[in-house]
């Protein structure tokens, strides 16, 4: 199978990308399992409407799972993009050396 | 071996070849690339020479190399790079063979494009005719239909008419011509025929070809009837003057359809003659582009090696040609061993001589590098060059500059992504230096390779002291400061802070970097930070300045400048020291005095050592230069009697100040003060001598010492002094503060990196439920590209700018002179890099 939607620049920024995002959103999806305090201001958790500290610690803990599993699936999406974008990057050179 | 410290010792040399063995000598020295000549005939004009002939031939063959290069390229037939090595320059009897082969390729070129060109001409010719033949016959047959006559009638009036109703025996033209000119061609003929003849015409759908530009035009048939000679002459005239081709078309249909069978015949043989020239043309070119870069390089050579030979003087008895050349010390074995290795070759017997010249001119200035230490050193000769034997600052830049930019960039994801593209860069070098890409920005990076991957480098490692990550913080050794407060004051207060003169902090710093518990002080972070990222300025910028200042002495101890090291340099580094030194003393005071003394938190007794009592390091230098004494701030009637640091602060720096201060007029006096003493003496010296060689009445007498130097006028000797001096005192307070650019950068990296993460990223990760993993997937992309358009190019363009401007102004100032020259060696590889990029 071999057709080329997108031309050899495309193909390697989606490769670096790629790359970038599935190293950085595995480690952060890793950071937001073990509760890493530094990303306590980035979950989806209101401020001000909670009644008490248990209900707040209890929101805050969903969050990080919430966001650990979201993180996941970004990277998984990014490791699809990785596929396809190689395989178009190959794709392009493979053409342009068989000229 | 050289070294990177000051410039290579060069030599004059006198260079006498041979007159045979001249050619092959200078093509060794070509390859080597360590000489440079000087031009022995400056005033000879270029067409004088004694070489113009063959560098004329050489012009002519790279002219007829460039008409097929063109050709080549016009074919797009792919051209070989050639495999491996540059081939040598040839011998000179090969050059006629290479003329003569040039000579056959280009007629032979142009023979085929002149046949090519008649060919399509006629071609051209043939197919109007085709198509002329095809639409006139929708005319013919208009002009025999009888329900037209009408038309024709009113044409020509009422006696056509009377003469029997018949068609009246018209004449016509048939014809091409452009499509754009037909409106006026319409209109010109009914002006000028006065209505009198009848235009038709038909669109050619296909476009064709115009022999010479090799245009796709259009073009329309057209045929003129008209009655009468005198209307003929004037259609023709008519169409002249329009540039329309007319062709001679026959009335009947008969003769017409046998016509086109001609046509169509003769048009399908063109066609095979015109392929066969075309493959030929084709072959030709293939075969030419093999060896076309070859050339290319072997006539560059020549033409280079008889330049060269332009610029040597030819001795009385014409058998010896001299040269003048500068030469880097160390290398004098290496060239006698090329110059031996070209007289081989040449198969003379007379060996070439090298003779060292004395001179008193200025040298130029060679520094020997390498691909790694090259980058540097062009970013400092971009300033200046070095004088001759001046100390080089290229190799300290080699890390202060990744350093300083460091400071300024500091974030350990942005510095992750600039090594990982320097070391791609770096680990791919030799396949990308072979693709040659043309875009200038690629140039750039590219040669910056080294840099981009030190300054990457360098920024993961102010990242990690920095702890900041795409502005998060790492918490790895776990954090030093502990929450002490219970629930309801939690819950009662939206912020609060901790005291770290308490059990909040547990008194044992965070092992390596700033602490991670700052990224969630949103009040004080950028307070805490600027403290110390300005102090850390300052402190690295003295410590540079200093370095400049020291670097200054080697270069009077080498040029052997004694006086200048006493009344120069001990001045300007008494001054440097007592005052911005000692500033930066006061601060590793201030941060050793001062702080908390556990158990004892919040006791009187220990309050003049804690951080209470710190005092302003900016408010305590002014005073001391002011000679101010502040009395205490009413609330801090506790601490020491005038915020003093340390006991007898107020008189030593009283003492330091008026040192400093004495310092100036040493520098601004003293060097003209010794200027004038040596000139006295050398006038007395001067006049002693003359007396001394008109009494002993001989030639051979002392040298007449002032006629070598010219004196300066005193007045100049301390205006120039009097400029250095004050450019040095107020230079040194205005580069002290330049360094705080190290932090304001700093501050805006953060500041921007924490901007993109809240205002974008957030947004991803602050959706919730599972489509919000759809959701960062796509802000991760959007974060990702201003993260490397913004935070990386472009504030690594800027940090990388003040960095270079830290270095050029800030650091050299304080020893650089800059005013040499850059040694240009004779040698291929440069002639044909920049014969190879200015084709292009």
């Amino acid at each position: 199978m071999g057709f080329t939607i997108c031309g050899p620049k495309l193909s390697l920024c989606g490769l670096v990308l790629s790359v970038w995002g599935i190293i950085q959103l595995t480690l952060m999806g890793v950071f937001y399992y073990i509760r890493a305090v530094a990303l306590l201001e980035d979950l989806p958790v209101e401020e001000g409407a909670h009644s008490s500290i248990e209900h707040f610690l209890a929101e805050v803990e969903t969050g990080y799972d919430q966001n650990a599993y979201n993180c996941w699936i970004a990277a998984l999406l990014y490791v699809i993009t990785l596929v396809i974008s190689g395989h178009q990057f190959w794709m392009n050179n493979r053409s342009s050396v068989s000229m | 071996m050289g070294s990177l410290f000051r410039s290579e010792e060069m030599t004059l040399c006198q260079l006498f070849l041979q007159s045979e063995a001249a050619y092959a000598c200078v093509s060794e020295l070509g390859e080597l690339g360590l000489v440079q000549f000087r031009d022995l005939n400056p005033d000879v004009n270029a067409f004088q020479r004694k070489f113009v002939n063959e560098v004329r031939r050489c012009d002519e063959m790279e002219r007829k190399l460039r008409y097929l290069e063109k050709e080549i390229r016009r074919d797009g037939i792919p051209m070989l790079e050639i495999p491996g090595e540059c081939p040598e320059a040839p011998q000179p009897r090969e050059m006629i063979d290479l003329e003569a082969t040039f000579e056959k390729l280009e007629n032979e070129l142009r023979e085929v494009n002149q046949n090519a060109e008649a060919l399509k001409r006629n071609y051209l010719e043939l197919t109007e005719l085709k198509h002329i033949l095809r639409k006139t016959q929708v005319f013919f047959d208009e002009m025999a239909d009888p329900s037209r006559e009408e038309e024709q009638v009113t044409l020509l009036g009422e006696e056509g008419l009377m003469a029997g109703g018949q068609a009246l025996k018209l004449g016509f033209v048939a014809g091409v011509i452009l499509r754009e000119r037909i409106p006026a061609f319409e209109r010109m003929l009914w002006r000028a025929c006065r209505g009198n003849v009848f235009l038709r015409q038909a669109e050619i759908d296909s476009p064709l070809e115009d022999p010479s530009s090799s245009d796709q035009v259009y073009k329309s048939v057209f045929i003129i009837f008209f009655q009468g000679d005198q209307l003929k002459t004037r259609v023709k005239k008519i169409c002249e003057g329009f540039r329309a081709t007319l062709y001679p078309c026959p009335e009947a249909p008969a003769d017409r359809r046998e016509m086109a069978m001609g046509v169509m015949t003769r048009i399908e043989d063109l066609n095979t003659v015109l392929g066969q020239t075309q493959d030929h043309r084709h072959r030709v070119l293939v075969a030419a582009a093999k060896n076309i870069k070859n050339w290319f390089v072997k006539v560059r050579k020549i033409k280079a090696i008889y330049h060269t030979l332009n610029l040597f003087n030819l001795d009385v008895t014409q058998k010896c040609l001299i040269a003048e050349c500068w030469v880097p010390a160390l290398d004098l074995e290496t060239i006698q061993l090329a110059l031996r290795r070209g007289t081989e070759r040449s198969g003379s017997s007379v060996p070439p001589i090298l003779n060292r010249m004395e001179t008193l001119e200025d040298p130029p200035t060679y520094n020997r590098t390498n691909k790694f230490t090259s980058a540097f050193q062009n970013l400092i000769y971009a300033y200046g060059v070095a004088t001759y034997r001046e100390v080089n600052p290229a190799p300290y830049t080699i890390i202060t500059f990744p350093f300083l930019f460091a400071v300024m960039f500091g974030d350990l994801g942005h510095g992750a992504l600039m090594a990982a593209f320097g070391f791609w860069m770096c680990y791919k070098e030799k396949p990308l230096q072979a693709k040659k890409i043309d875009s200038e920005i690629w140039t750039i990076f590219f040669g910056g390779r080294y840099i981009i991957l030190l300054m990457g480098l360098f920024s993961m490692y102010t990242g990690l002291i920095y702890n900041d990550i795409f502005s998060k913080s790492l918490n790895v050794f776990g954090s030093s400061w502990r929450n002490n407060y219970n629930k309801s004051t939690l819950q009662g207060n939206a912020m609060l802070q901790l005291n770290p003169d308490s059990w909040d902090y547990v008194q044992s710093p965070y092992p390596f970097g700033i602490d991670p518990v700052w990224q969630l002080a949103e009040a004080n972070k950028i307070i805490f930070m600027n403290a110390y990222k300005m102090k850390i300025s300052i402190i690295i910028g003295v410590f540079h300045m200093l370095f400049g200042v020291c670097m200054s002495l080697w270069n009077h101890l080498y040029f052997k400048r004694r006086t200048s090291v006493y009344v120069e340099f001990v001045p300007q580094i008494v001054f440097l020291v007592l005052l911005f030194f000692y500033m930066v003393l006061l601060m590793f005071i201030k941060w050793t005095s001062y702080g908390s003394t556990p158990p004892h938190f919040g006791d009187p007794k220990y309050v003049t050592t804690s951080a209470f009592c710190a005092p302003s390091i900016l408010i305590t230098f002014i005073n001391m230069m002011l000679f101010k004494v502040d009395a205490n701030d009413p609330s801090r009637e506790m601490c020491a009697q005038n915020m003093t640091m340390y006991a007898g602060q107020l008189g030593l720096q009283k003492f330091f100040v008026v040192v400093a201060l004495l310092c100036v007029p040493v520098m601004l006096l003293g060097k003209p003060y010794f200027i004038m003493q040596e000139q006295k003496k050398r006038a007395r010296a001067g006049h002693v001598s003359i007396e001394a060689g008109a009494e002993n009445g001989s030639a051979g007498g002392a040298p007449l010492p002032a006629a070598q130097h010219h004196d300066e006028d005193i007045t100049e000797v301390f205006i120039h002094q009097a400029i250095h001096t004050i450019e040095y005192v107020l230079g040194s307070i205005s580069h002290t503060a330049s360094y705080l650019r190290l932090w304001a950068l700093s501050l805006a990296h953060a500041q921007l990196a924490e901007v993109a993460w809240n205002m974008l990223l957030r947004k991803g990760l602050q959706s919730s439920g599972f489509s919000g993993g759809i959701f960062l997937y796509m802000v991760f992309a959007g974060w990702a590209a201003i993260s490397v358009s913004i935070l990386v190019l472009m504030e690594g363009l800027s940090a990388f700018l003040h960095t270079l401007r830290l270095h050029w102004v800030e650091f050299q100032s304080k020893f650089y002179a800059g005013e040499g020259y850059l040694f240009q060696p004779f040698s291929f590889e440069v002639i044909l890099d920049s014969a190879g990029q200015g084709e292009e």
